[in-house]
C-alpha cells in the first residue's frame, strides 16, 4: 500500500457514488439501533429496490448524528439535504417517494437549530457521514492519508513536534499534554519493544462519547494509534474496551481486519519498516480500570488494581516496557492534526485548552445527545442553546461534569468558558465529557450520595482511605438524606472528604470526594435543610417525619 | 518444579468447551489470557461455575485462588446462572436523574425480586448496569440483550407480562 494505491481506492469509491442523486443515511449506532433503526434501514432499502431506484439512490448505515433523543435519525443527502427524526419502517414509503421532491414535512428535523449549527466537528467529522463497516468509505473521506504521509515524509520526532505544536491535551479527563507524553515514551529506551494502548474503558456513568466514536468511525481511532505507534517506536497496540459495548467491539474487530487486509496494519506497513499489530482486550466492568496502571494490570490478566507512580507507564508500563496510553478521543484528534498541521488545531479553542471537546449531553435537558464544541464555549450556550434548555419549563439547578470524579457547577458559573482550568477552579473537572443537566427536581444530597455509592462499590480495595473512607462518607450522606444527621456529622463529612482526597493511592479515591465537596460548596443550604429542618425540598429523599409534623 | 504438571482435561464433551479452548490457545495458553478466557466461558455458558474456573486455572497454569479473585473482582462476571429472561436496569447518572429507581421498584414489586436476584421459577433475573451508554435515551433498560430507551414503569410491566406467558414448545437447553 502506498499513497497512489490509497488514492485509487478513494477514487473508485467516489466514482461509484458519483451517479447517485441521493444518499439516504440511516444512523446505526447503538442509540438509534435501540429504537430499531435497523428495521428502518431495511424498509428503506426494499422501498428503493421496489421502485427500481438503485442506480440513483443508495441507502447506507452511518454512525451517530448526535441528536439521540430524536432517533432513529435518517438524513437524505443530495442536491439538498434533509434530516428526518423518529422515523419508523412505515415512513420508508413516504421518504423514498419524496426523493427529488418536497421533503416529508411531518418528519423533518430542522438542522438550522443551534444544536447542529453551533457545533464544530473535528473528532466527529465522519460520524453520521461514512459507513463504519467499510474501510473504503473512510479512505474516500481522506482517511489513512495522514498515516501514509507521516510514514513517508516525516520522522517520528517531526510527528511528535506537530502534536506538541497543536497543544492537544489528553481527552480522558486529566488534560496532560499529549505531545509531551509521546515524547517521554519516544525517549524511553527499550530493547524489547514498546506498546501503545487505547483507553476505551468508558466507565464514567453518563458518558457515551467514546462509544459513539468507536461505533461511528473506528478507523479514525486505529489511524491515530498507528501514527502514535510510529512516533513513539511501538509495534504492538491494545485497545481496552468495555465488554458492555458489544457493537463498538464488533466494529473495531471488523475495522482491524479490514485495515490488515488493506495493508494499513500488520507488517511493513506501506513498504516501510514500521509494523503494528493491534489487539482488543475486553474490560469486565471495573471503573478503576480507567486508571492507567489498573488498566495495564487488567490487560496482563490480573485484578485491576492501580500501583503507585512513578514509575509512570511511559517508562515502565505493560510487561514492564514503555507504554503510551491515550484515550479514544485523543487518538481520534491525531489524523486531522497531521493532515492540517498543529498550528491549525492550535488556532481553535482557548489559550491553554486547544481544539474541540465532545460532550455527551444528558439528563434534564431538551436535546440529549452527542455534541462537539470548540473549547471555551460557555456552559450556558451548551445547556440553553445547543441543549435547548430545560424541559417542562422547570428551573435549571446545576450541571454535573466529570462523572463520579467531577462536581456540580451551579447557575452563577454558567457564563464561564468550558476549559480544563476554569472547570477545575470551580471544583469540578473536564473529565471525559459526560455532562448531566439537573433541574429543581434533583436533590443535591441525593446526587452526592448516588456518586459516593458508585465510588464505594467501585473502589478496588487496595488502599484504606478509599476503601473505608468512601464507605463512611456514604454512611454520613445516608444519615443526612434520612434526616438522622446533626451538625457534627457535616463537619465530620468535610474532614473525611479532605482526608480521602489527600491520602488515596490513585485518581479514583483522590477525586471521589469531588461530588460531595462541590455540592457542599454551592448547595450547603440544602444540606442544612436536611439536617436542621429534616426537609428535602425536591422530595427525592425519603425523610420520615416525626409524628404530628405535617409533610 | 511444575505445580501443574498434568495437562488440564476438558470437563465434559460439551462442544462449548471448544470455544473456551480456542480462546486460550489464541493467547498461547498464557496466564495473561485469564480475563479473555473467562469472557468466553461466560459468553458460552451464561455464567462461571466452579468447574469452569478450575478448568481455566489448570489450563493457564494460574492458581485457582487468583482465578476466583479475578472473576469476583469484575462486575461483568457472574457466578450464578441467570434466569430465562434478563432485565438489566441501567443505573448510570442520566438514568438515575430520569428515574431508574422507579423502574427497579416496579420490577421488584411485580416479580418480588431485588437487583441481582432471579425469580424462584427461574423465569426472570433483575440486574443493574453501571451505564450502558444510552444516556441520550435515559432511562434505559436492556431486555434480553435488547436496549430499550425512554422506558416507563408501564413499559417494564408490559415486558414482564409478556415473559410471564408460557411459550409453546420452547426448546429446553439441556446441560
Amino acid at each position: 500500500m502506498n499513497l497512489e494505491e490509497l488514492k485509487q481506492i478513494a477514487e473508485a469509491e467516489q466514482e461509484a457514488v458519483a451517479p447517485l442523486e441521493n444518499t439516504v443515511r440511516v444512523c446505526v449506532a447503538a442509540s438509534c439501533l435501540s429504537s430499531h433503526s435497523d428495521q428502518v434501514k431495511a424498509a428503506l432499502q426494499s422501498e428503493v429496490k421496489e421502485r427500481g431506484l438503485e442506480h440513483k439512490c443508495r441507502v447506507k448505515g452511518v454512525g451517530c448524528m448526535g441528536l439521540c433523543a430524536a432517533g432513529p435519525l435518517v438524513e437524505v443527502a443530495g442536491e439538498r439535504s434533509t434530516m428526518y427524526q423518529a422515523v419508523t419502517p412505515e415512513d420508508a414509503q413516504a421518504i423514498v417517494g419524496s426523493l427529488g421532491k418536497e421533503p416529508v414535512k411531518a418528519l423533518v428535523l430542522p438542522t438550522a437549530q443551534p444544536f447542529f449549527a453551533s457545533q464544530k466537528k473535528i473528532v466527529l467529522e465522519n460520524c453520521g457521514i461514512i459507513d463504519p463497516d467499510r474501510i473504503e468509505d473512510y479512505i474516500a473521506a481522506g482517511g489513512y492519508e495522514p498515516l501514509i504521509n507521516a510514514l513517508a515524509t516525516m520522522t517520528p520526532l517531526e510527528v511528535i513536534d506537530e502534536v506538541k505544536k497543536s497543544g492537544l491535551r489528553g481527552r480522558g479527563g486529566a488534560g496532560y499534554p499529549t505531545g509531551l507524553k509521546w515524547s517521554t515514551v519516544q525517549k524511553a529506551a527499550s530493547e524489547d519493544g514498546k506498546y501503545v494502548i487505547c483507553n476505551a474503558d468508558e466507565g464514567d456513568p453518563g458518558a457515551f462519547m467514546d462509544r459513539s466514536v468507536l461505533e461511528s468511525d473506528p478507523h479514525r481511532v486505529l489511524e491515530g494509534m498507528a501514527i502514535a505507534a510510529y512516533a513513539v517506536g511501538a509495534n504492538k497496540g491494545y485497545i481496552y474496551v468495555r465488554a458492555e459495548y458489544p457493537l463498538a467491539v464488533k466494529r473495531l474487530r471488523d475495522a482491524i481486519r479490514q485495515a490488515e487486509r488493506t495493508g494499513l496494519l500488520g507488517n511493513d506497513i506501506c513498504d516501510t519498516r514500521f509494523s503494528l499489530r493491534i489487539e482488543i482486550r475486553l474490560g469486565a466492568g471495573a471503573f478503576v480500570c480507567g486508571e492507567e496502571t489498573a488498566l495495564i494490570a487488567s490487560i496482563e490478566g490480573n485484578r485491576g488494581q492501580p500501583r503507585p507512580r512513578p514509575p509512570y507507564p511511559a517508562q515502565s508500563g505493560l510487561w514492564g516496557r514503555p507504554t503510551l496510553i491515550n484515550n479514544v478521543e485523543t487518538y481520534a484528534n491525531i489524523a486531522p492534526i497531521i493532515r492540517n498541521g498543529g498550528a491549525w488545531f492550535a488556532g481553535i479553542g482557548t489559550q491553554k485548552s486547544k481544539g474541540t471537546k465532545v460532550f455527551a449531553l444528558a439528563g434534564r435537558v431538551n436535546n440529549t445527545g452527542l455534541i462537539e464544541v470548540p473549547m471555551g464555549i460557555t456552559l450556558r450556550d451548551i445547556v440553553f442553546k445547543l441543549g435547548g434548555g430545560i424541559p417542562e419549563g422547570r428551573k435549571f439547578k446545576a450541571v454535573q461534569t466529570g462523572g463520579p470524579s467531577g462536581g456540580c457547577v451551579p447557575e452563577q458559573y454558567l457564563d464561564m468558558p468550558v476549559d480544563y482550568e476554569s472547570l477545575a477552579e470551580v471544583g469540578s473537572i473536564m473529565g471525559s465529557g459526560g455532562m448531566i443537566v439537573m433541574d429543581e427536581t434533583s436533590c443535591m444530597v441525593d446526587v452526592a450520595k448516588f456518586f459516593m455509592d458508585f465510588c464505594r462499590t467501585e473502589s478496588c480495595g487496595k488502599c484504606i482511605p478509599c476503601r473505608v473512607g468512601t464507605g463512611h462518607i456514604h454512611n454520613l450522606l445516608s444519615r443526612i438524606s434520612d434526616g438522622e444527621a446533626d451538625g457534627a456529622d457535616l463537619e465530620l463529612l468535610e474532614r473525611l472528604c479532605d482526608m480521602v482526597r489527600h491520602t488515596s493511592l490513585c485518581g479514583l479515591g483522590q477525586s471521589a470526594p469531588n461530588p460531595v465537596s462541590s455540592t457542599l460548596r454551592y448547595f450547603r443550604d440544602e444540606y442544612r435543610a436536611h439536617i436542621d429542618q429534616k426537609r428535602c425540598a425536591s422530595g427525592a429523599c425519603n425523610i420520615q417525619k416525626p409524628a404530628g409534623v405535617e409533610a | 518444579m511444575q505445580p501443574f504438571a498434568s495437562k488440564a482435561t476438558t470437563p465434559s464433551d460439551d462442544r462449548r468447551w471448544k470455544m473456551v479452548d480456542a480462546t486460550m490457545r489464541k493467547h498461547g495458553n498464557e496466564p495473561s489470557a485469564l480475563i479473555e478466557s473467562l469472557h468466553t466461558v461466560q459468553e458460552s455458558f451464561g455464567y462461571l461455575d466452579e468447574v469452569a474456573l478450575r478448568y481455566v486455572a489448570q489450563s493457564l497454569r494460574v492458581p485457582y485462588s487468583k482465578v476466583y479473585g479475578v472473576s469476583t473482582f469484575y462486575h461483568f462476571f457472574t457466578l450464578k446462572p441467570q434466569g430465562e429472561h434478563t432485565c438489566v436496569v441501567c443505573t448510570g447518572t442520566a438514568c438515575y436523574i430520569k428515574g431508574a429507581q422507579r423502574l427497579l421498584d416496579t420490577v421488584g414489586e411485580a416479580a418480588g425480586i431485588k437487583a441481582g436476584e432471579t425469580t424462584s421459577d427461574g423465569k426472570v433475573s433483575l440486574l443493574t448496569a453501571r451505564c450502558v451508554g444510552s444516556c441520550g435515551l435515559a432511562p434505559a433498560v436492556v431486555f434480553d440483550g435488547q436496549v430499550a430507551g425512554k422506558v416507563t414503569p408501564d413499559s417494564v410491566s408490559q415486558w414482564l407480562g409478556k415473559w410471564a406467558k408460557p411459550v409453546e414448545s420452547r426448546a429446553v437447553v439441556a446441560q
